[in-house]
């Protein structure tokens, strides 16, 4: 077996990791200070909790001495020595695991209040930081985890989403807007969220030179919104004009009394997307005009490749590996696995593997044998988080994949189904958020579980379908751009109330990226059931060569060919599956997930927009 | 509010228990009554001035154990809680009241703990954790021996040590100095606990590739708790005061003068009916990717 010398994939392959310094060691200690000012009532409630926010703590469900520290992972890019990290804060101040979110950050769950500088003074370590990853600021800056591998790519948006998340992080302009503020970025047209963000950028060259389509106003919530295109075409000089005058822009015209209709999406719609758009056209001129040539300098491609390296950092180089002699012992397994977690990059000859996780939860212990692996088998020497609560490591060569696969397996991280239906996304719901009513995150595991089971990641029909649950409207779980959605809620079925979920079909991602349509209630424990059903009913019903996806919309449609054609029919058509037994016969169906009480919604104070 | 560095006397000790002092780590160095770095036993055995205790399963001991080492498994201290047994079991292993005393494990240091805080009780002065387990020891390139040691009989006073010690009664007692120290996980503390506790893990307490953190990181994780040195601390955990016992040395290696051992711990405090705080709000267990 020889070694792979293909110049052009050399070239592919990044240097050396450096130590990125998104932290700052001195809030550390400033944070440590405002708790003890906090807890000795010398600083206010509601100054403590704008300024945690701002610092990437939130308050833990009905438990305010605990906090959610959100990580932020900006453009996904992790690194091996950050993993071991996370590992061992992740022990130490939170519960043994860490939990990769929808939008690229890496969450630790109920972490005492008291050790959350502790937490910030270990990322600070290895560059990483919690700042900005809550409150009214612009939050972790998103790049598809197909940047720079992607067959349909027209050129690496890594290093713009960083550019631009280092330029805006700590940056006066954006420290107190008047809501939260996402910008994704894609890396093509089909990957990406690029039209459920405030902005969404998709790189494109036109005439030879870089640039970008810019998406607008959009933005998932109890409303959601699809973004408006701005232009057919930003070139690259202006990336940074156009981002700029758009923050300026809500920051000065958003509404800043109701917080329910606050994000910028509110701001278009009631403007009216003409308007606004030339508003930001003409902001933009304003903006190239009058910005000076130091803040921009602060817009850097390369900012990170000046910086020093990590400590502790290790890597192999470009070394490869000789083909791995040990038989894994269930080739089956194996071979399921790569169907349905590996993709082939656009440079020949590598892949990315796509790592499982149940509802994005990882153990200390497999973040460690990841990092491991992803030194020695990862040519880049990094993995990216997904937004589908995966992780992505890319650069494998083809030849390493079953070693790969044997480290995985040896931690429990070899499931297969990680593009696939299988892998469903739940946001916290009840195991930790303050407004959660059902327990999306329990159900999403339970899902996952069950579809597996099944075999259901082995059908190649259900492959581009998704399924996505959030414990409220608020959709934190994504669920308006699954195939299949859920929102939780609570009815009265009979006498007494039980954890429903709201059921949508359609939603999608990408450049064409639709909002799901809501279909019907189903109690939560009859949503697998419900999911189970509408395969059946698809498999009986579908046209030739028709995916679940496609079959969905062509219903959503009305122009389904079967004896189901339209959402009216598929509602009669689950009728009998929702039904639950009278509460005396079967309680355990009026219980939620992970629950052995009677179910009742108890939320408290959110503090989405704190 | 500041921890006072306590440790002074301590480190002069050090000078003298580690000569060359050719520390891996300058900033963590032994201290007689708490934690032995892996230098300074080095230099004990070398000298023979030290009983190593290896408190692993017998099985374990035989296969491979520290230098000069013996056998004494926990399970031995545990089966009959009585002073008079463990003195008794000092004095087999030929420890008298001057000899310093070392335990070891491969649990996290859990175990050896537990020991070296038994030692202290029953009245041993000098009688202290290794900083790593016997892994980490092998690890790092420490000899090993296989053969079995014993050693002569010596004469060895019990004098209890009530200071290091809880009892229920002592953990019921309203104070408002008292603080009690939850020493389990995070989720079973937040699952059931003794009322007013607070949480302090052990996996909080320890360092990559050490059983315990450094002291100052300890100090400091208490003044973010608002726990002083004046605080008089009482560690718990789940069963027998393992974990706890970890905890207790990670406080005393913070400088922590007052600290005590909840020996019988929440398991006695729940088999007898005791109340506890409970959280039943949030399916937090549901995070858990294990
Ligand atoms: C009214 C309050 C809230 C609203 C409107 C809201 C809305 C959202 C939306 C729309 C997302 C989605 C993803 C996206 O934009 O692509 C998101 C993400 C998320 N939210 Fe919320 N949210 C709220 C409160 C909370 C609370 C209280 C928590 C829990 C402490 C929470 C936890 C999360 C998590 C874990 C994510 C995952 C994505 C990330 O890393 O940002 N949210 N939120
Ligand atoms: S969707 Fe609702 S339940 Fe889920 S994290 Fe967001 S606010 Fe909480």
């Amino acid at each position: 077996m020889k070694t792979r010398k293909d110049a052009n994939i050399q070239k592919h392959i990044p240097k050396p990791r450096r130590n990125p310094r998104w932290g700052k060691e001195e809030e550390t200690n400033i944070f440590a200070e405002r708790v003890k000012l906090f807890r000795t009532g010398k600083l206010s409630e509601d100054d403590f909790r704008r300024f945690r926010l701002q610092h990437g703590a939130y308050g833990s469900r009905l438990q305010m001495d605990y906090s959610m520290v959100r990580i932020k992972v900006p453009g996904g890019e992790i690194l091996p020595v950050q993993l071991e990290k996370l590992a061992s804060l992740s022990e130490a101040f939170s519960i043994g695991s860490a939990h990769v979110s929808t939008r690229q950050n890496i969450q630790l769950h109920w972490v005492q209040l008291e050790d959350v500088s502790e937490v910030m003074r270990g990322l600070v370590e290895v560059g990483l930081t919690s700042r900005e990853a809550c409150g009214n600021t612009i939050r972790n800056v998103m790049c598809s985890p197909l940047a720079g591998v992607c067959p349909d790519e027209q050129f690496d948006s890594t290093p713009y989403s960083k550019a631009i998340a280092r330029f805006f992080l700590r940056n006066p302009m954006c420290q107190n807007l008047p809501r939260k503020f996402k910008i994704n970025f894609a890396c093509c047209e089909k990957h990406g969220l690029v039209r459920i963000a405030d902005i969404g950028l998709v790189p494109m060259t036109k005439d030879g030179s870089q640039g970008f389509r810019i998406y607008l106003g959009g933005g998932l919530g109890a409303a959601s919104f699809i973004g408006y295109l701005l232009e057919e075409f930003t070139s690259e000089e202006k990336l940074l004009p156009t981002c700029m005058a758009v923050v300026r822009l809500f920051d000065r015209n958003g509404n800043r009394e109701n917080m329910a209709r606050n994000r910028m999406r509110y701001l278009v719609n009631e403007m009216g997307w003409e308007k606004f758009q030339k508003m930001v056209l003409k902001e933009r001129s304003i903006v190239m005009m009058t910005t000076a040539q130091s803040t921009e300098s602060m817009f850097n491609l390369s900012a990170e490749e000046e910086d020093q390296y990590l400590p502790k950092e290790n890597r192999y180089g470009t070394k490869l590996r000789m083909f791995s002699e040990r038989n894994s012992s269930n080739t089956n397994a194996y071979d399921r696995w790569v169907h349905s977690n590996v993709i082939a990059q656009k440079q020949a000859g590598y892949y990315t593997v796509f790592v499982t996780l149940g509802a994005g939860d990882v153990t200390a212990n497999q973040l460690r044998v990841l990092a491991g692996t992803i030194r020695e088998l990862s040519m880049e020497g990094a993995a990216r988080n997904t937004p589908q609560q995966n992780f992505a490591i890319r650069f494998v060569n083809g030849n390493d994949l079953p070693e790969f696969f044997n480290r995985l397996a040896s931690v429990g991280l070899s499931n297969p189904g990680a593009l696939t239906i299988t892998s469903a996304v739940g946001c916290s719901g009840t195991t930790s958020c303050n407004l959660a009513i059902t327990n999306s995150h329990r159900l999403a595991k339970e899902i996952q579980y069950k579809f597996l089971e099944l075999g259901l990641d082995t059908d190649d029909m259900l492959f581009d379908s998704t399924i996505k649950i959030s414990g409220c409207p608020n959709s934190c779980g994504q669920h308006e751009i699954a195939t299949i959605g859920f929102f939780g809620g609570a009815s009265r079925i009979g006498s007494v109330m039980a954890p429903t979920y709201t059921m949508l079909f359609g939603g999608s991602s990408g450049e064409r990226g639709e909002l799901g349509r809501v279909v019907m209630r189903v109690p939560a424990k009859r949503v697998i059931d419900t999911v189970l059903n509408i395969i059946e009913i698809y498999r009986k019903e579908r046209g030739e060569g028709e995916t679940l996806r496609q079959w969905i919309d062509q219903v959503l449609r009305g122009e389904a060919i079967g004896s189901i054609r339209d959402v009216e029919d598929i509602k009669r058509a689950l009728a009998a599956v929702v039904q639950l037994p009278p509460v005396d016969q079967q309680p355990e169906s009026y219980q939620d997930y992970g629950s052995d009480v009677r179910f009742t919604a108890k939320t408290a104070k959110g503090e989405c927009a704190a | 509010m500041k921890l006072k560095r306590s440790l002074s006397m301590d480190s002069q000790k050090k000078e003298t228990l580690s000569g060359r002092g050719s520390g891996l780590e300058s900033e963590y160095h032994s201290t007689p009554d708490t934690v032995c770095d892996v230098n300074t036993l080095s230099v004990l055995i070398r000298k023979k001035n030290v009983r190593v205790v290896d408190v692993r399963k017998e099985e374990e001991y035989a296969k491979e154990h520290i230098p000069g080492a013996v056998s004494l498994p926990l399970a031995r201290i545990l089966e009959k809680e009585s002073p008079t047994h463990c003195i008794e079991l000092l004095q087999d292993i030929g420890v008298n009241e001057d000899l310093p005393v070392v335990t070891y494990d491969d649990t996290f240091g859990a175990l050896a703990a537990r020991v070296a805080w038994t030692f202290q009780y029953i009245g041993h002065q000098h009688s202290s954790i290794l900083e790593v387990t016997f892994s980490q020891w092998k690890n790092m390139g420490f000899r090993t021996e296989k053969k079995s040691n014993s050693y002569k009989w010596q004469p060895h006073p019990l004098k209890i040590n009530q200071s290091i010690y809880a009892d229920l009664a002592y953990v019921e007692k309203v104070s408002s100095n008292k603080v009690l120290v939850d020493s389990r996980e995070r989720l079973n503390f937040l699952s059931e606990h003794i009322p007013e506790a607070v949480n302090l893990p052990y996996t909080m307490l320890r360092a990559d590739g050490r059983v315990l953190s450094k002291g100052d990181d300890i100090r400091r994780f208490l003044q973010n708790r608002g726990i002083h040195e004046n605080s008089e601390l009482v560690t718990y955990c789940g069963s027998v005061g393992t974990l706890s016992g970890l905890v207790y040395y990670g406080l005393k290696l913070a400088g922590l003068k007052n600290v005590r051992l909840y020996a019988r711990s929440f398991k006695e405090w729940k088999a007898l009916g005791k109340p506890k705080t409970e959280f039943k709000d949030a399916n937090y267990w549901d995070l858990s990717a294990e």
